[in-house]
């Protein structure tokens, strides 16, 4: 279709930087989605009463949450692994 | 008469094209950013109705209101604070992978 219509059709160069850029929106995106789903679940677990100011203990409690679900998702995978591996 | 892709004005000609391509992008960046503000509007609305209107009453009280100001406040932190986490945890593993034993 592109090639019936010129002027609709980016040159190789362009194609190139377009392809790249795009691949770049989308990994951005795909983080901001996880983001997205860690703060729904750890504002559960670590937000209760609503302050005026966010204190030391509700950050700590968000920063270990991330970190632990992380940790969760890699011992998942490992353990996948481990039983895959020993013929389960 | 041509039949030109809707939302793109084709101009046509070569120093068009630099343009049209800055258009596709800023046009995609928009579109995510719209995307990405939206989700954390209705993530806002889900958490702090819960949390600041537990018994829904004839209207909304001004203390209720107040609180679903603050909630905003702390839920848009909170999102910060998780990013920064996730991010940082990212940027570690992967430097992880690259500086340890391979």
């Amino acid at each position: 279709m592109s090639a019936q219509n010129p002027q609709m059709q980016f040159n190789e160069a362009e194609q190139r930087e377009l392809a790249q850029f795009l691949e770049a929106e989308n990994a951005k995106a795909r983080i901001q989605q996880t983001v997205h789903a860690m703060t729904d679940s750890c504002w559960d677990k670590c937000i209760f009463k609503i302050n005026n100011k966010m204190d030391r203990s509700d950050e700590s409690c968000l920063s270990n949450c991330v970190e632990r679900f992380l940790d969760s998702s890699l011992f998942v995978v490992k353990r996948l692994e481990d039983l895959r591996s020993s013929g389960i | 008469m041509s039949d030109y892709n809707s939302g793109y004005n084709f101009g046509g000609g070569a120093s068009d094209m630099g343009n049209k391509k800055q258009e596709v992008m800023d046009k995609v960046r928009g579109e995510l950013a719209l995307a990405n503000a939206q989700e954390l509007i209705n993530k806002i609305n889900e958490k702090c109705y819960d949390k600041c209107v537990p018994k829904p009453g004839a209207r909304l009280e001004s203390g209720e209101q107040a609180c679903l100001s603050k909630c905003m406040d702390r839920y848009m932190e909170a999102w910060n604070v998780v990013s920064r986490a996730y991010v940082g945890r990212i940027q570690r593993e992967s430097a992880g992978q690259y500086g340890g034993a391979m």
